[in-house]
């Protein structure tokens, strides 16, 4: 679905990403782990081209979408991205927030939306909060609106950049939850996050990212009972 | 003493229908100063978007050396002699100042605005440009639908104070030969030899409509901050 073909990112002279090359299947939840720094954020963030790359191809469903002639902005109509600080707008209500790129997109008319903003807010329990603002809500809640908002976009793959890491630990649980049923019923994902119970529980692999590199990578019970990476090893005594 | 007073009350506003001077001046004010204030936006609005999204992308920027050359130009120079240059040069021709003069102090506003709403863009969190994008918006729908409201928001203090100085600033329309409050209250005062009353009765008429557009502000911000209420 993703294909990652030799990809550089430099932020000035500083080298964030080292010749990347990777695949992302349908229906795999990729899950991604490292030390800050080491470019995790930042390749999940050049899968959609919220950072550009200095050089290399990226792939989704056989189109170049680091090809200038490629409209970017459709493909990120099917490539949902959560962040760790929510990002509602906080001048719309939470109806507001999930019906309006649908609406702006020209992809359904208000009634449709609307009644697929309340389906979705029905399914996680805070359709009472459709015509508060984002204010009113708990962290939590937030990013639970923030994930629907991006699912109300029908996407086929979801990006999740470190979603728990700016929660209260007691609102963890709901927002891994939701994440958890969404890999149940099947949604690509790309996740990077800190939480490791998580991450071996949902994820169909693992990538170990150092330095700018995919230094190692396996399926879940592998990399944890068995890492021969030192790096690796050293991070997992460390978190573990 | 009360007699004196009274009959200079009665040169300065009732005498050949003084008064009237008055209504036409603060007609005239607050028109130039109305229709300033909507230009000012246009052009303050425009020319904030060209310059951040050029400062984003790097691109636009024949537009964008334009728009500095003109912040330079408006920014560097005396409100008074630009609207001189406007009357008297580039619309020599012109019978009636009132037009030129809403185009001048729109113009000139326009340059400050310009950087209230560059600075009140700046200042929205980068983070809600990502989110718009990544749901598949364009920069231009993001722009419009998510950064510049908050943008608006943000900004509507200084906006408010901008507006303020410009309403006072228009009191040098004399200058180009329109009877405004200040001029109107200069020909009572040179023809009533009355001093005195006349300024301070302009001087009162602005104090009075700097304090309304004040509270006006002040419920609108109000009206504008609800989503923020935690």
């Amino acid at each position: 679905m993703i294909e990652v073909k030799n990809l550089y990112k430099k932020f000035g002279q500083l080298e964030v990403l080292h010749d990347i090359s990777e695949t992302i299947n349908e229906g795999e939840k990729v899950v991604i782990i490292g030390p800050s720094g080491s470019g995790k954020s930042t390749f999940l963030r050049c899968l959609n081209l919220l950072e550009e790359p200095t050089s290399g191809e990226i792939y989704f469903r056989g189109q170049n979408i680091t090809d200038k002639s490629c409209d970017i902005d459709k493909m990120r109509q099917k490539m949902g991205m959560v962040f760790q600080l929510f990002h509602l707008f906080p001048h719309k209500t939470i109806l507001e927030n999930i019906t309006m790129a649908p609406i702006l997109l020209k992809l359904m008319n208000k009634k449709q939306a609307e009644e697929k903003a309340y389906g979705l807010l029905e399914r996680i329990g805070l359709a009472d909060k459709a015509l508060t603002y984002p204010g009113k809500l708990s962290g939590g809640q937030k990013q639970r609106i923030a994930i629907i908002r991006s699912l109300a976009m029908n996407p086929e793959v979801m990006l999740f950049d470190e979603p728990t890491s700016a929660l209260d630990p007691e609102m963890i649980g709901e927002v891994l939850d939701l994440i958890h049923e969404l890999a149940d019923e099947g949604m690509t994902m790309v996740l990077v996050t800190h939480e490791m119970g998580f991450a071996r529980e949902v994820g169909t692999r693992i990538l170990f990212m150092d330095a700018g590199s995919i230094v190692e990578q396996n399926k879940p019970a592998e990399f944890f009972a068995n890492p021969q990476n030192p790096r690796l090893k050293s991070f997992l005594d460390a978190v573990l | 003493m009360f007699a004196d007073f009274t009959h200079s009350l009665y040169k300065c506003f009732i005498y050949k229908d003084r008064y009237l001077l008055f209504i036409e001046g603060i007609q005239n004010t607050l028109l130039i100063a109305l229709v300033a204030v909507f230009i000012g936006i246009a052009i303050g609005m425009l020319i904030a978007v060209i310059r951040v999204y050029h400062q984003q992308t790097g691109k636009f920027k024949f537009a964008n050396a334009v728009c500095g050359l003109y912040l330079t130009v408006i920014r560097g120079t005396p409100m008074v002699v630009q609207l001189l240059i406007m009357y008297f040069v580039i619309f020599a021709s012109a019978r009636n100042g009132v037009p030129v003069a809403m185009l001048a102090f729109g113009i000139n506003s326009g340059a400050y605005v310009a950087e209230i709403f560059r600075a009140g863009i700046q200042a929205v969190d980068k983070g809600q440009t990502e989110a718009g994008r990544s749901l598949g918006l364009s920069s231009a729908q993001t722009m419009r639908h998510i950064v510049l409201p908050q943008a608006i928001k943000n900004v509507l203090p200084a906006l408010g104070n901008e507006f303020i100085v410009l309403f006072k600033e228009t009191a040098i329309v004399g200058y180009i030969a329109i009877v405004d409050l200040t001029r109107a209250a200069d020909i009572i005062r040179g023809q009533s030899y009355e001093a005195f009353i006349p300024l301070f009765t302009a001087a009162a008429m602005y104090l009075i409509i700097v304090i309304i557009l004040t509270q006006l502000l002040k419920v609108f911000e109000r009206r504008l901050a609800k989503s923020d209420r935690g």
